[in-house]
């Protein structure tokens, strides 16, 4: 299943490059894409586990970017 | 400006005016200054007070304090997401380091120094939140197609509704200034459609009942009934949306490049500030000296110029197409494409329209027309292409009753009775076969069609592919953009092929091939071009996929409304303008040099002022400039692709 999200307040690109690295990480996630000029988050993860993955990439990006907020509808 | 950057600018005002508050504190305090004054009634320097006897107080601990002020009200978020970060095992960024750095400064004792770094350094956080701020709304103008309602005739009854909701075969309503939803077929209606969001043509297409839509254009006069054809996903707007956004997903080799390097540039320079610290302060024990050099490096050691501008850039370069109807899929292929050497062409439908029409007559007895006359009679009930074309120049409807017995002899013409008379119409080879006297082949561009009355040989009509419209200027146009090679691949005899290429001014063709010729042909091509030269296929989406995919690029043109044509493509020219192809080749050369000179430019000027650090010969200054004065200028750099037309 592939998905996108909103960011928001995602103000340093560097940022951006190290969450698409640690969501990239996540078990079960295939691909992973996050866009710091569109201020989206692309992820590609196993069917059954997927809600868990996005709770655990938003985990993650607060991380890195405690401002960042991924807007899970 | 957003709120936030208007409270950014407000805390840098803020904290310039404490800056220079706190730098017009004296260093020492004069006693009993007013006294002197009044005596002399002149300013008196400090040494001779000394020399008088007098005491000087100094500020202490005030004038630190003093500075602290201007400090906290530029830097607190700073060094609170610094702490933050810590917390979260995020050591190397930005906000820590540039902690790490100002507090050093004034540690050693450079207050202004540090207050003047961070607020710098805010300065430029500012520039870059607007530069970013700003490319990221044209971007969202590029993408701006999307209709956002559709209005539906419901039993009778017209509701708006998201177009995801409409179904094929129901029935919208296009009010004049509204954007067609969906793709579907005009009912009722006609009116005028502005393309350019899809196709950068500026022209308005004029469409009326029975014809196609496309979603996406702008109705720009009379209200449109139109049937859905296609669900919302498979709209052309949803398409070409879909390739847009996740063209960035197609990274270019110098993205990768620089997600490469900002994962290790920033460790090593802070690894390599930590031993210039430390070593010569051991051996030599002048830590005053030696931690300001590296406290530079710490204050230089983020990668951001070139993480923000470099896909600024390619984002710049692929909207920038996309507004003239050139869809490139990825930035790779706008890479390879800056490094096109070589470009072939098939001729049918991308150099010639596909459309065969009668270009000369050359009559012998008759007269021009009475010719055309007689060979349409004759080719009234064939099927041929070429027949099509000579009724067509006709332009007459059949007339039946005045043509007798009709006889068409494969590969060679027909031979039919007209108004009583012996009508042979076709090639050289049925002429020879009747024994009719031929003058002599001139040189003219097509198929020649012999007409031949009563066995006396009346002249011939010339039948020719028209060329496509710019197709001479698009060759030229590539020729300028520094394109080596062109190559023409056709189906048609030598002499023709021949024939067109002169025409064109094309460099080589390749003809008499059948369609699987065409893929040993590119593939001999791919052999024969030097290396770090691409190649690029250019052809109609129909019947070549083959040679698109194996090409360098593989280019498919008019594939407005043709979904396989989009699919085994890697570029895709909406409209069927040849003369795109060039300007897609010119803006990929200008994105690749605005990346190459960012790429150059910053890796550069940190690099310099690393050296001049180590060397003592820059200070904070140079290196904050270093960070983010050089991703304003590379940000603005990169924002010239967002402009292009």
């Amino acid at each position: 299943m592939k998905k996108t999200f909103k960011l928001e307040e995602l103000d340093c690109a560097n940022c951006a490059a190290k969450m698409e690295r640690a969501i990239r990480e996540i078990d079960g996630v295939t691909q992973a894409t996050v866009s710091f000029l569109t201020q989206k988050l692309t992820i590609e993860a196993e069917d059954e586990r997927f809600e868990e993955i996005v709770k655990k990439a938003a985990k993650v990006c607060k991380k890195v970017e405690p401002d960042c907020r991924i807007i899970i509808k | 400006m957003t709120s936030k950057q208007k409270k950014a600018l407000w805390r840098i005002v803020i904290s310039f005016f404490l800056l220079i508050a706190a730098a017009l504190i004296p260093d020492q305090i004069y006693p009993a200054q007013y006294w002197v004054i009044d005596f002399t009634g002149q300013w008196m320097p400090s040494a001779q007070w000394v020399e008088a006897g007098y005491t000087l107080y100094s500020w202490g601990i005030v004038k630190p304090l003093a500075y602290l002020l201007p400090y906290l009200v530029i830097g607190w978020d700073v060094l609170w997401r610094a702490v933050r970060n810590i917390k979260n095992g995020q050591v190397f960024d930005e906000n820590f380091l540039m902690s790490v750095a100002t507090i050093g400064a004034m540690v050693i004792g450079e207050y202004a120094e540090g207050v003047a770094v961070m607020l710098f350094y805010q300065v430029g956080e500012l520039f870059q939140s607007v530069a970013v701020h700003r490319s990221r709304r044209s971007i969202a103008q590029l993408m701006d197609i999307r209709p956002d309602y559709a209005n539906v005739e419901r039993e009778g009854e017209l509701c708006t509704l998201d177009p995801e909701e409409v179904a094929v075969g129901e029935t919208i309503l296009v009010k004049p200034g509204e954007r067609i939803p969906l793709d579907g077929r005009i009912l009722e209606g006609a009116s005028a459609l502005d393309t350019a969001a899809l196709t950068g043509e500026s022209l308005p297409r004029d469409v009326g009942p029975g014809e196609k839509v496309i979603s996406g254009c702008v109705n720009l006069s009379g209200v449109l009934r139109v049937e859905v054809e296609k669900p919302f996903g498979q709209s052309t707007v949803a398409r070409i949306l879909d390739l847009v956004e996740n063209s960035s997903e197609k990274k270019a080799r110098a993205e990768h490049f620089i997600t490469k390097f900002a994962r290790y540039y920033t460790p090593i320079v802070v690894f390599a500030a930590l031993a210039l610290a430390v070593i010569p302060s051991l051996a030599g024990g002048q830590w005053v000296v030696w931690v300001p050099r590296a406290l530079n490096f710490l204050v230089v050691s983020c990668p951001c110029a070139l993480v923000i501008s470099i896909p600024l850039s390619f984002f710049g370069g692929l909207g920038g197409a996309s507004r003239q109807g050139i869809l490139i899929k990825g930035s790779n292929y706008l890479e390879a494409l800056a490094k096109t050497g070589t470009v072939v062409f098939d001729k049918t439908g991308t150099l010639t329209r596909g459309e065969f029409s009668v270009t000369e007559i050359h009559p012998q007895v008759l007269s021009p027309e009475e010719l055309l006359e007689q060979a349409a009679l004759a080719e009234q009930f064939s099927t041929h292409p070429i027949s099509r074309s000579i009724l067509s120049a006709w332009g007459k409807a059949p007339e039946r009753e005045r043509v007798g017995e009709v006889e068409e002899i494969a590969g060679r013409g027909v031979r039919a009775t007209v108004d009583g008379r012996v009508v042979l119409a076709g090639n050289r080879k049925l002429m020879q076969r009747e024994n009719i006297p031929l003058p002599e082949e001139d040189q003219a561009v097509g198929t020649h069609i012999h007409v031949a009355i009563d066995g006396t040989y009346g002249g011939c009509l010339i039948i020719a592919d028209q060329l496509k419209e710019g197709a001479v200027q698009a060759l030229c146009d590539l020729k300028r953009a520094g394109v080596k090679k062109t190559v023409m691949l056709t189906g048609d005899n030598q002499e023709t092929a021949a024939a067109v290429a002169g025409e064109l001014g094309i460099d080589q063709f390749r003809a008499q091939l059948l369609p699987q010729d065409k893929v040993n042909e590119v593939e001999t091509l791919l052999r024969e071009k030097s290396p770090g030269e691409n190649l690029v296929f250019v052809g109609d989406g129909i019947n070549d996929a083959p040679v698109l995919s194996r090409a360098d690029i593989g280019v498919a043109m008019g594939a407005l409304g043709s979904d396989a044509a989009i699919e085994a493509a890697d570029i895709v020219l909406m409209d069927d303008d040849l003369r795109k192809l060039p300007v897609a080749v010119s803006i990929a050369r200008k994105t690749m040099t605005i990346v190459k000179e960012n790429t150059v430019f910053a890796i550069g000027v940190k690099f310099l002022v690393l050296v001049l650090s180590a060397l003592g010969c820059a200070n904070m200054w140079a290196a904050v400039f270093a960070d983010v004065g050089v991703s304003v200028i590379a940000i603005l750099n990169a924002s010239r692709m967002l402009g292009v037309k």
